[in-house]
C-alpha cells in the first residue's frame, strides 16, 4: 500500500545554502494494509522527516514515495486516505479556537455538503471509537483538556475520514505514563480494524509493544529491519544491540 | 529524542475567562489606564472641538498677537497675523488623528502583507521580500520627500499619509515575519494543511488570530509613529499645503519668533498636544504588553 | 541524616486561588542515599525540588521545616538561603542544558558562576578538569560554546558544575528526559558515580520515568497531587508496591518483551484532581479501583514495613 523507494532528504544550510545535511539517506520500506510498522531511532535519525515526507508536508529530495502506486502529494484526495498525529498535543491545536475547531476544518475541507444530522452522527461514531464522549470535548478550549484527551481528539479527527494509513509521530511521548498506555491500546484496536500505522518513536519498548515490523534508523539510514519479535530477540546490528542494552528496565539491570 | 512530559494547568475557566482575566489586568495597569485616557481625551477633543470653533482656521480676522481671552471665542488667543489659534489647534488635532489612522493603517497593511508572506513562505520568496524590506528601510525619506515636494504643486493630507504609510512599514514587516516564522512551525499549521486548507486561509484564520494582541500593539505604534513623522515633516515645511496642522503651527510660530515675543499660546498647545498623544500612545503600548504577556504581570 | 523534611507546604499564587502544589511532605534522606522522587506531571515534584533551594516569585512557603545536616534551612528567606546554594544544596533544574548562555564559552561561564559565589576559579581548575575527564569530556570543552556541544555533553557539563563545590544535597530535576536512550544511561550512571566518589553526599532524582529510577535509585518516593503516596526501597516499590497508584503505574509500563497482542496493559482512567481546590480525603480516590467510603477521610502517611511508608487505608 505504502512504498518508499530509496528516499532521501537533503537540507541546505549556511550562507546561500553552501552546506548540506543529509537527514534521510536512501530509505526503502513497505507498509501493507493493516500493518503497524515502527520507525525507531534517536534524535537526528530522520524518523520524523520520513513521516513528514510521507504526508507531503516536506518535499522529497530523491527517491519516490507511493501510495497505491501513485506518488504522494499534499492533496485532498490523499488526505482522505492518510493522516497524521504529532508529538505535542498542545501545539497541534490552535489555542485561539475551541478544540472542536479541528473537526470543523475537516468538515469544510472534505464534507462541505454533509447535512448536520449526518455530520453529528459521524462525529459521535468517531469519538466513540476513541472512548470520548461529545460532552468531554465540545465547547472546551485545548488548555481545558488533558494531553491524552487531545491526542484522542486528533485520532478521532483522522477517523472521520475513514483513512487507511495513520502516521503517528511520537504521539504519546508527551503524555503521562498512566495515559500513554490507553492511547497506545487505542492504536492497537484500530490496527485490528484494518488501519495501517507508521509508528514513529524513540522508545523501544513502545515499538515492541505494538508493532508488527520494526525499522531501526541511525543518522538517516536503516540499520536493521524485520518482524518485531525477531529484531528484539535477535538483533543483528551492533547499534540495535547497543540501543537495547541501554533501555532502562524495571525488572532487570543495566550491568 | 525523548521529550519531557508536558503539564498544562487544567483550568476551569473557558475562553471568556481569558478575556475577563485580560480585562482584570487591563483595568489595574496604571500605564494602560493613564495612556488610553489621555489618548481618548485628545480624540474626543479632536472630534468635538472643531464644532465649537467660532472662526475658520485660516481667516485673518482677529486682533494681532492677542493672548487667550474669552471674548469672541479666541480661547487660545491669536497668531501674529490674527488667526484663531483655537481653530487652528482643533483642526490640527483632527488632522493628526487622520494622518495617524491613514498613515499607520497603510503601513500596517503593507507590513502585514509582506511580513506574513515572507514568514509563511520562506525560501526564495522570503529572500526577495527581505531585500525589498531592507531597501525601503534604508531609503532616506526626507530626501525622497523633498524630491516629491518639488514636483507636486499641491500636497494634501492624503499625500502625506500615503507617503508616511509607504515608507514606515519595514520594521513592522520584519517583526511580523519573525512572529509568523515561530508560529508556522507549530503543529496546528500542519494540521490545517492536512485538512486541505490553502495557504492564504491558513495565514488569516490560523496564524493571524494568534498574533492578534501583537498586531494590535503594532498598529498603535504605527499610529503614533505616523503622527510624529507628520509633525516632523510639517515642522520643516514639507507638510500639506492647503491646511494647517499642529506641526505647521509650531513651524509658523518659530518662524515668526513667537518664543522671543512671548506668544506662548501659539506654540505651547500644539507642542504639548503632539507630546501628549504620542507619549500616551507609547505608554499605553507598554501597558498593553504587560496585560497580554502573562510573564510580565504582577499578581 | 542529610535531609529531614517535616510537613513542608509550598503553594503557588494564581488568580484563581492558591495552587497547593506541595501539601504536607515528610521525608528523610540518609547520608549517601540516592532517592528517586517519582510522579506524573503536575504532582508537585518539581515544586518540591525548587522549594528546597529557592522559591521563585510565584511560590509561597506556607509551613513545615527543612533540616540539612542538622541545620535548619530557612527556605522562605531568599537572602539567608544564598550562602547555602551550590555549596550545600545544588539544583539541576529542568531544561538546564538549554539554559546555558549561548554567548559564553563554557569555561567563562563556570568562572563567572564561581566568582558570583566568591570562589576563585584558578585553584579549582585542576579539579574541574579532572571531573570533566571522569565523565568522559575532554578539558577542551571549556573553550567551546554551548551550541558546539551535544545534548548529552551539555548535561554532563551541567552536572559537573553543579557538584563542583561538593554539596551535601544534589537535586536533579528531569535530567534524563530530553536525552537519547544511550546518553540517558550514561548520565544516570554518572549521578551514581558522583555519589560513590563523594562529590555529593546525597541525591534526589526527580523524574516521571520509573525505569530509570529502578536502575539507579536506592529508594523511591511516589508523589501524587501534592502529597506522598508511597516510599520504599527500590526493589520493594518495583516488586511489592502497596499503594494502588504505584501498583497501577508500574502495571502500565510496557517492558521490552510485552506485546499488545499477548497482554494488554492497563492505564489509569481519569485525571489528577485540581490542586487549587483539592478534594477532601484521599486525593487518588476518584481513580482508585479499591476506593471505599473510608477514603473520604485522608489516609495518614505511615510506616507499614521496614523503611516502607504508605498513605492508603487499603494498604494496611
Amino acid at each position: 500500500m505504502l512504498a518508499l523507494d530509496d528516499v532521501s532528504k537533503t537540507y541546505r544550510i549556511g550562507a546561500f545554502g553552501s552546506r548540506s545535511i543529509r537527514a534521510v539517506d536512501g530509505v526503502s520500506f513497505r507498509v501493507e494494509p493493516g500493518e503497524v510498522v515502527s520507525l525507531i531511532g534517536e534524535s537526528g535519525s530522520g524518523k520524523s522527516t520520513i513521516g513528514r515526507m510521507i504526508l507531503g508536508l516536506t518535499r522529497i529530495t530523491e527517491g519516490r514515495i507511493t501510495f497505491d502506486g501513485h506518488d504522494v502529494a499534499p492533496s485532498r484526495d490523499f488526505y482522505r486516505r492518510a493522516q497524521g498525529v504529532f508529538q505535542d498535543p498542545f501545539s497541534s491545536f490552535n489555542p485561539v479556537y475551541k478544540a472542536d475547531h479541528v473537526f470543523a476544518t475537516v468538515r469544510e475541507g472534505f464534507f462541505p455538503h454533509e447535512s448536520n444530522g449526518a455530520w453529528h452522527a459521524k462525529l459521535a461514531h468517531a469519538l466513540d471509537a476513541v472512548a470520548l464522549s461529545p460532552n468531554d470535548v465540545f465547547g472546551k478550549y485545548p488548555h481545558q483538556l488533558s494531553g491524552g484527551q487531545l491526542q484522542r481528539v486528533l485520532v478521532a479527527r483522522a477517523l472521520l475520514l475513514d483513512i487507511e494509513l495513520l502516521i503517528a509521530d511520537e504521539i504519546i511521548s508527551m503524555l503521562d505514563a498512566s495515559t500513554r498506555i490507553d492511547v497506545l491500546n487505542l492504536l492497537g484496536d484500530l490496527k485490528e480494524h484494518g488501519l495501517a500505522i507508521v509508528f514513529i518513536t524513540h522508545d523501544l519498548s513502545l515499538g515492541n509493544y505494538i508493532s508488527d515490523k520494526t525499522i531501526i534508523l541511525r543518522h538517516g539510514r536503516i540499520v536493521e529491519h524485520g518482524p518485531t519479535p525477531q529484531v528484539f530477540a535477535h538483533p543483528q546490528d551492533e547499534y540495535t544491540q547497543a540501543l537495547l542494552e541501554a533501555v532502562p528496565l524495571l525488572h532487570g539491570s543495566w550491568r | 529524542m525523548s521529550a519531557t512530559v508536558v503539564h498544562r494547568p487544567v483550568a476551569e475557566e473557558s475562553r471568556p475567562g481569558v478575556v475577563r482575566e485580560a480585562l482584570h489586568f487591563a483595568l489595574r495597569n496604571r500605564k494602560l489606564v493613564v495612556g488610553s485616557s489621555i489618548t481618548l481625551a485628545m480624540l474626543l477633543f479632536a472630534l468635538v472641538g472643531p464644532l465649537l470653533a467660532r472662526h475658520p482656521a485660516l481667516e485673518y480676522g482677529g486682533r494681532l498677537s492677542s493672548a487667550p481671552t474669552t471674548t469672541d471665542g479666541y480661547w487660545f488667543g491669536t497668531t501674529l497675523l490674527g488667526q484663531d489659534v483655537y481653530a487652528q489647534f482643533v483642526n490640527g488635532l483632527r488632522l493628526a488623528f487622520t494622518v495617524g489612522a491613514l498613515g499607520g493603517g497603510i503601513a500596517a497593511c503593507i507590513g502585514m502583507l509582506v511580513g506574513f508572506t515572507a514568514g509563511y513562505r520562506s525560501g526564495i520568496v522570503d529572500e526577495i521580500l527581505n531585500m525589498l524590506t531592507n531597501v525601503v528601510l534604508v531609503i532616506p525619506t526626507f530626501a525622497l520627500l523633498l524630491v516629491i515636494a518639488a514636483y507636486l504643486k499641491v500636497r494634501g493630507v492624503m499625500t502625506e499619509s500615503v507617503f508616511i504609510g509607504v515608507t514606515s512599514w519595514p520594521w513592522a514587516a520584519r517583526a511580523i515575519r519573525a512572529q509568523t516564522f515561530s508560529l508556522v512551525s507549530r503543529d496546528f499549521v500542519d494540521m490545517a494543511r492536512l485538512s486541505g486548507r490553502r495557504s492564504g486561509r491558513i495565514i488569516f484564520q490560523e496564524i493571524a488570530p494568534n498574533m492578534s494582541s501583537y498586531l494590535f500593539m503594532m498598529f498603535i505604534l504605527l499610529f503614533g509613529n505616523a503622527i510624529l513623522i507628520a509633525a516632523t515633516l510639517d515642522f520643516i515645511g514639507l507638510g500639506p499645503s492647503n491646511t494647517i496642522s499642529l506641526g505647521m503651527m509650531m513651524q509658523l510660530s518659530v518662524q515668526n519668533a513667537a518664543l522671543q515675543l512671548h506668544l506662548w499660546w501659539w506654540f505651547l498647545p500644539p507642542g504639548l498636544a503632539i507630546t501628549a498623544i504620542v507619549g500616551s500612545l507609547y505608554v499605553m503600548n507598554v501597558g498593553l504588553d504587560e496585560v497580554f504577556n502573562p510573564k510580565l504581570r504582577q499578581l | 541524616m542529610t535531609l529531614v523534611v517535616d510537613d513542608l507546604r509550598v503553594y503557588y499564587r494564581s488568580l484563581a486561588g492558591d495552587v497547593k502544589a506541595v501539601d504536607g511532605i515528610d521525608l528523610e534522606l540518609a547520608d549517601g542515599e540516592v532517592m528517586g522522587l517519582a510522579g506524573e506531571s503536575g504532582c508537585g515534584k518539581s515544586t518540591f525540588g525548587k522549594a528546597l533551594i529557592k522559591l521563585d516569585s510565584r511560590m509561597r512557603w506556607v509551613g513545615g521545616t527543612v533540616t540539612l545536616d542538622g541545620e535548619e534551612l530557612h527556605v522562605w528567606d531568599d537572602e539567608v538561603m544564598n550562602p547555602h546554594r551550590l555549596d550545600d544544596v545544588s539544583l539541576v533544574p529542568q531544561y538546564a542544558m538549554s539554559a546555558l548562555n549561548p554567548t559564553r564559552k563554557i569555561g567563562r561561564m563556570i568562572h563567572d558562576l564561581l566568582r558570583a559565589r566568591g570562589v576563585d576559579f584558578a585553584p579549582l581548575r585542576p579539579e574541574l578538569e579532572r571531573r570533566l575527564q571522569l565523565v568522559g569530556l575532554d578539558s577542551s570543552v571549556l573553550d567551546l560554546y554551548p551550541i558546539e556541544l551535544s545534548g548529552g555533553m551539555k548535561q554532563r557539563v551541567v552536572l559537573v558544575v553543579s557538584t563542583l563545590l561538593n554539596p551535601s544535597l544534589l537535586i536533579a530535576d528531569e535530567i534524563t528526559s530530553a536525552l537519547d536512550v544511550s546518553t540517558q544511561k550514561a548520565v544516570a550512571e554518572m549521578l551514581v558515580a558522583f555519589r560513590d566518589r563523594e562529590f555529593v553526599k546525597s541525591v534526589i532524582v526527580i523524574t516521571h520515568d520509573l525505569s530509570i529510577l529502578a536502575q539507579v535509585a536506592d529508594s523511591i518516593v511516589v508523589m501524587y497531587a501534592g502529597k506522598l503516596a508511597e516510599k520504599a526501597a527500590t526493589a520493594t516499590i518495583v516488586d511489592e508496591p502497596r499503594h494502588p497508584y504505584t501498583r497501577m503505574l508500574i502495571g502500565s509500563l510496557p517492558e521490552v518483551g510485552v506485546r499488545f497482542a499477548e497482554h494488554r496493559l492497563q492505564g489509569i482512567k481519569g485525571r489528577p484532581p485540581s490542586l487549587i481546590e483539592p478534594p477532601a480525603g484521599c486525593r487518588f480516590r476518584d481513580r482508585c479501583p479499591l476506593a471505599t467510603p473510608r477514603c473520604a477521610a485522608e489516609p495518614p502517611y505511615r510506616a507499614c514495613g521496614d523503611g516502607h511508608f504508605v498513605a492508603c487505608w487499603e494498604a494496611e
